[in-house]
């Protein structure tokens, strides 16, 4: 065989190629003949031939063939090969492979070695692809390493370490007793992995949290050493004396001082001297800065401290630098609450961000500014949000069209004003206006004082009718629905003239609403009606205002015009519209005296009921009707940003969902179909793997199957629980999934699902998938896998948010194929400790 | 902590990539080519951070490369700013004088370099010299090992 081309050489070639079909041709040789070198067990020339497909792997071809051929050179013990054979692992190989075990048998010889240079090669790749299973089988060769007089291996492990806590929580415990003695230590590259080692086991457990409080004083010192110790070429950036090891200090301090007044009592002295003596003219410095400002916030600071931090951001929003004003803004939305009014001194520089042409920025800005308006400002931060709403590109209008109506519905100084702000945003938000503002809004009109009634129909009609003329209304359906409802029921009076007494001048002064005929307004309904772009759902709002309408007017060509509509929906191609146009038009013929009375106007709704039923700790019974809307706005907020209707079924024609369909909405229909009544979807199923596996349709054609009531697995009992809560999910067909809750702190927790499976075969497609209360937040990370091999194991771990503190109860649907065929099943898990979440 | 590294150039050319998470490759190639056509489409002015899908994307452009981190949300943008430029300043030392081109050609040194400087997503160095003398030590002990036979 011939010496193969060099990797220089083939990169050159590759270069050369003036065509993609060329370059495909070039790399598809090379990669035939790599291919034929493996076959021929090469080992002289294969790290120069691994070398070259990781080329050809950057370029985006598949280069999977060489996965095990790395591990041949990781093997190998020429260092050459190891190095790139590494290079190779940790690029074509990461933690859902499945040489597993091949490759923690190369590691666990490579950390034993006497070259720190090769210790380090297989430390690196460890942190770098480590899965649970790895890092479950390495953790004490790296306990051993973190304990290793070289700092070069020292640093290196105790990063591994903290990937390894990262990936397997409950492996801290053996890391503790070495960690400490790392802050002991000269070398900065061990201090400072050292701190980010601590910091993640802080943020792990609240115990460890406590036990790391003794070492505020050693952080301070260090800190301290390194702001008065003088000029040190080896970690100087710009004038400033490890800038690195500086910050993540900083926040680690941040981490211990929180919520602790001795601790916060310990660092203040030294966080005002960083925040004073800090050189602000580079980049450098105002990292250092921005760090300090962000501790100071959240620990229990002096006040003095605090005034110096918050001026420190105001020097920040004024910067040029359009960086530093990015994270200035950053940082004071995540002050805004320990302090408003330090921040609303900011607020006309705040809303001027709201114009800057980067999107990093404005988003920023438009968060900060929801969270600064209050009763004295609406009026103006209104302004300027409805401004920025109409200009926003189409991701920012959903959520702050949401924010705007939310912050009306709290601020709104009089009645009037609110349903002009409301009427705005709708104007501006269009399309992007989400379901249950809809029916909120038709809610509170129609519980409103009859002049206010009166007023909005009015308003509405205006914008009813330039949108029908201007031919825009399919851009704004939700201000279409509302309007058509509002002019339905309260048409009388838009036509009346002793609605004239009603002011209709705007907050600009002006004027601009003219009384409608009768028949003007009817043609107005018919132009929308026989648009052909409307969606069914506002044509079946419009149909439905046109026939109330035909019991406010009284002129005889708007009734016949009213009849002439109505029975041409008759014959239409739409089932739903259909059957509302012959139902309708009965209504002219043999029941003609029964329809005043059916037409008659609604009474003032109720509020819809809020879907929170779950919660156990609401002390009030009696929600007053202004409470109970936002109350629901704000679940919607919790829920997410997704389009799912909620509590708004009753106002709705049963056809309405337009284009809701989702995945999430299938899993949804699925927990609905199985009638566990205390328990409301979550819509937070988000997880990848469900994504992968079976979307869309797939889950759809699921469910037939699935409602016979034997695929029921038993509920979970508790387990064997000592003090981690445990609860088996399932136990079934020799596969079991119990859930176990690995760190829990305030209103989260971790729990990680573990599969186990003894049937004889490999189970594949195994997917795992969750629901949760609507209270509830759920993340699903992805799994560590999707087959489970004969008493193996899959893990996947999910972390549950919930601010209620209710107990936790989960609905789960295992899918998998084994040996009988492709097996679901599915339960309700309860029985974990009511005061999980304490 | 980092999530993943990607260097490309101006024509949204891949020059290397590191991921610290694990992800599959289709999501590895979907992810590169969305960040790639968003962080071109940036103008110039913009500052540097972008919050993007779950992540915060902290990039800068040295001549014809852009280095571009994907950060968690508590992490500090403006260190993540030093960080590259400390990648940068290695990368230049070692070649003397970096351009792309030497990115091209010797990427797998641009990987040992970056795996001294980061390990598992978090800065385990923050002295030049240490990482180029930890750099310059495995070269030496590569030439040991395979003689005078240039295998790579």
């Amino acid at each position: 065989m011939p010496t193969p081309t060099r990797l220089r050489d083939l990169i050159r070639q590759i270069r050369a190629a003036r065509t993609a079909a060329e370059e495909r041709s070039v790399v598809n040789k090379e990669c035939a003949y790599i291919r034929s070198t493996f076959r021929e067990e090469d080992s002289l020339w294969r790290c120069r031939n691994i070398a070259k497909l990781l080329y050809i792997h950057m370029l985006g071809y598949p280069a999977h063939f060489g996965q095990l051929e790395c591990l041949k050179l990781i093997a190998s013990p020429r260092f050459t090969d190891k190095r790139v054979g590494y290079l190779g692992a940790m690029l074509l190989l990461d933690e859902r492979q499945d040489v597993h075990l091949l490759i923690t048998n190369c590691l666990k010889n490579d950390l034993n070695s006497n070259t720190q240079f090769v210790v380090g090669l297989a430390l690196c790749t460890l942190g770098a692809i480590a899965s649970p299973e790895m890092a479950r089988d390495l953790a004490s060769e790296v306990e051993r390493l973190i304990k290793s007089p070289n700092a070069y291996i020292k640093k290196k492990a105790a990063l591994c370490a903290f990937r390894i806590i990262r990936k397997v929580p409950d492996l801290m415990e053996m890391f503790l007793p070495a960690t400490r003695s790392l802050l002991t230590e000269k070398n900065h590259g061990v201090l400072i992995t050292g701190v980010t080692l601590i910091t993640e086991m802080c943020e792990n457990s609240p115990d460890t949290l406590n036990h790391f409080k003794k070492i505020v004083p050693n952080l301070v010192r260090i800190l301290k050493n390194l702001i008065l110790a003088g000029y040190s070429p080896e970690h100087d950036v710009s004038g400033v004396s490890d800038p690195f090891l500086q910050v993540k200090i900083l926040r680690l301090l941040r981490i211990l001082g929180k919520n602790d007044a001795e601790a916060s009592e310990a660092m203040n002295d030294i966080l005002a001297q960083v925040a004073t003596n800090t050189e602000t003219t580079k980049n450098v410095g105002n990292t250092i800065l921005y760090e300090t400002v962000l501790s100071i916030m959240e620990i229990k600071s002096e006040s003095s401290l605090r005034v110096l931090a918050v001026n420190i951001l105001g020097r920040f929003l004024l910067n040029n630098d359009k960086n530093i004003r990015y994270v200035a803004l950053n940082t004071l939305l995540r002050t805004v609450h320990v302090d408003t009014s330090a921040v609303q001194r900011h607020r006309t520089t705040i809303l001027e961000c709201l114009k800057d042409p980067d999107v990093s920025i404005r988003r920023r800005a438009m968060e900060l500014s929801f969270a600064l308006v209050n009763g004295q400002n609406i009026r103006s931060m209104m302004k300027e949000l409805l401004t920025f709403l109409e200009r926003s590109d189409a991701e920012f209008k959903a959520n702050c069209s949401s924010e705007m109506v939310l912050a009306a519905e709290r601020y709104a100084p009089s009645n009037k004003w609110h349903l002009d702000t409301l009427f705005k945003v709708f104007l501006k938000a269009g399309n992007y206006l989400r379901d249950d503002t809809v029916s909120n809004t038709i809610q509170k009109i129609s519980s409103a004082a009859s002049e206010r009634q009166a007023y909005a129909a009015m308003r509405l009609w205006t914008s009813l009718e330039r949108a029908a003329i201007s031919g825009d209304a399919t851009e704004k359906q939700p201000l279409v629905q509302i309007a058509a409802w509002t002019i339905g029921e309260y048409g009388d009076m838009l036509v009346s003239e002793a609605s004239n007494a009603i002011s209709m001048v705007d907050d600009d002064g002006e004027d601009d609403f003219t009384r409608p005929s009768e028949e003007y307004v009817i043609d107005v309904y018919q132009k929308l009606l026989w648009s052909t772009q409307l969606s069914i759902t506002t044509k079946e709002y419009l149909l439905l205002s046109l026939a109330k309408l035909s019991t406010r007017f009284t002129t005889q060509p708007s009734q016949d015009k009213i009849r002439v509509i109505i029975d041409t929906f008759g014959s239409h191609i739409h089932i739903e519209l259909q059957q509302r146009g012959v139902e309708l038009s009965q209504l002219y013929r043999q029941y003609a005296h029964l329809r005043p009375a059916l037409l008659e106007r609604m009474p003032p709704m109720e509020a819809p009921a809020t879907n929170v039923q779950d919660v156990e700790s609401e002390p009030e019974p009696e929600l007053s009707p202004e409470r109970a809307p936002e109350q629901d706005a704000l679940l919607d907020l919790i829920i997410g940003s997704e389009p799912l209707t909620n509590g708004d079924a009753d106002h709705k024609p049963p056809v309405a969902n337009n284009n809701n369909t989702t995945t999430n909405q299938d899993i949804l229909e699925l927990l609905h179909g199985l009638e566990v009544p205390p328990l409301t979807a979550s819509s937070n199923n988000n997880n990848p793997a469900s994504a992968g596996a079976g979307t869309g349709t797939g889950t759809g054609l699921l469910l037939a199957g699935l409602l016979a009531p034997q695929a029921l697995a038993p509920a979970g009992g508790i387990g064997d629980a000592l003090d981690v809560p445990k609860v088996t999910a399932l136990d079934k067909n020799g596969v079991k999934v119990v859930l176990e809750v690995t760190s829990r702190g305030g209103d989260c927790v971790t729990v990680t699902v573990r599969a186990t499976s003894a049937a004889p075969v490999p189970l594949t497609d195994f997917l795992f998938q969750a629901a949760v209360p609507r209270t509830f937040r759920l993340d699903m990370m992805s799994p560590s896998g999707t087959v489970l091999p004969p008493h193996g194991e899959i893990t996947q771990v999910l972390k549950i948010t919930n601010p209620t503190r209710t107990a936790l109860r989960l609905r789960v649907r295992i899918s998998y194929v084994g040996a009988g065929g492709p097996t679901l099943e599915q339960a309700e898990v309860g029985g974990f400790p009511p005061d999980l979440f304490n | 902590m980092m999530q993943y590294m990607l260097l490309f150039s101006r024509q949204g050319k891949l020059r290397l990539q590191k991921w610290y998470v694990a992800q599959t490759d289709k999501q590895k190639k979907k992810i590169t080519r969305e960040l790639i056509t968003t962080v071109l489409a940036r103008k110039p002015k913009m500052c540097s951070f972008l919050e993007w899908k779950d992540v915060k994307v902290v990039y800068k452009r040295y001549a014809s490369l852009y280095f571009c981190c994907a950060m968690e949300q508590e992490d500090n943008e403006l260190l993540t700013l030093e960080l590259i430029h400390r990648y940068v300043e290695l990368l230049d030392k070692y070649f003397g004088s970096v351009c792309e081109l030497d990115i091209i050609f010797n990427f797998e040194k641009a990987y040992f370099i970056l795996d001294e400087l980061v390990l598992g997503g978090e800065l385990q160095e923050t002295s030049k010299k240490n990482v180029l003398k930890a750099i310059a030590a495995q070269d030496l002990l590569q030439e040991v090992s395979s003689q005078d036979n240039e295998l790579v």
